[in-house]
């Protein structure tokens, strides 16, 4: 059987460094942390390099390193969030529904497909921005299960939450980062008529 | 009955859980009679597709706008790496 290609230790940066720093960016959107990330990745990869069975590519077993690094740090931020104060960007409650819990203020039309908007780099632009905006405990939430396709019960031991606090906090996380892109995307593009 | 706030936590849970079936039926029965909270069904499907999307998008090439690892942070790595052999 033909083994998976293995470079060497001092190629490494150079062949999978921009991948793994787009891959944690995405994920945290903080560069001086991610990069932080992306040498303890190698370094625990050097490191582990004798037991790598090479079985899957290098590729994946790098990816495979990174993905712990950042639950890692998702579980340190946790905890750091987890203060009586709690963050001061967590949300008032939400003012568009009446008291009887009907609407008052109605989603707007978006318009438009999925295929040409997912074209467009600055909606994601506004998208990363949207989600950048929410506390770290929704934006973190929503990243492990949107973004990273983690499941809930995984989710729940590395945010340190209940499955029924943490169905809050998506839902939360959803609704906070549907009006963002309505205020800054939608509404705005209906204005300029694209 | 429930209230469109019911079923926009309602429509969050089912992307996560699967609800009861009496649930389910309750927030179809909405949905047939709410066209804000239908549209709100569909943003909220738009917005996961989002960001499966972005995270599809990581496996393009090299972004030359700057998404990469900076040249400051390549020569720290390649520095700690020799160091530790």
């Amino acid at each position: 059987m033909e083994k998976p290609e293995r470079a060497d230790p001092s190629d490494w940066v150079d062949r999978y460094g921009d991948y793994l720093f787009r891959y944690a960016m995405l994920r945290l959107r903080d560069r001086s942390a991610t990069e932080d990330l992306v040498q303890e990745t190698f370094l625990a990869a050097l490191e582990s390099r004798r037991s790598f069975s090479g079985e899957s590519s290098e590729t994946t077993w790098l990816i495979g390193i990174l993905k712990h690094k950042i639950a890692d740090h998702f579980r340190r931020q946790a905890r750091e969030v987890s203060l009586p104060d709690g963050d001061p960007r967590d949300p008032p409650e939400d003012d568009r529904f009446d008291a009887t819990g009907r609407w008052s203020n109605g989603p707007t039309e978006w318009g438009g497909n999925p295929a040409d908007l997912f074209r467009r780099k600055e909606f994601f632009d506004q998208f990363t921005k949207c989600l950048s905006g929410l506390s770290r405990k929704h934006a973190n939430a929503f990243t492990l299960r949107e973004i990273e396709g983690a499941d809930t019960g995984e989710i729940c031991k590395i945010l340190n939450v209940t499955e029924t606090n943490l169905w809050v906090i998506l839902h939360r996380a959803r609704m906070l980062l549907r009006r963002c892109l309505e205020t800054r995307w939608f509404d705005k593009s209906a204005e300029r008529g694209s | 009955m429930l209230s469109c706030k019911d079923v926009t936590r309602l429509l969050s849970e089912s992307m996560d859980t699967s609800l009861p079936i009496g649930r389910r039926i309750g927030v179809r029965l909405h949905l047939l009679m709410c066209g804000f909270c239908a549209r709100y069904e569909r943003q909220l499907n738009l917005i996961r597709g989002a960001a499966r999307h972005l995270a599809a998008v990581e496996e393009m090439p090299v972004d030359p706008s700057g998404g990469n690892l900076s040249e400051e942070a390549k020569e720290r790595i390649r520095k700690s790496l020799r160091n530790n052999p």
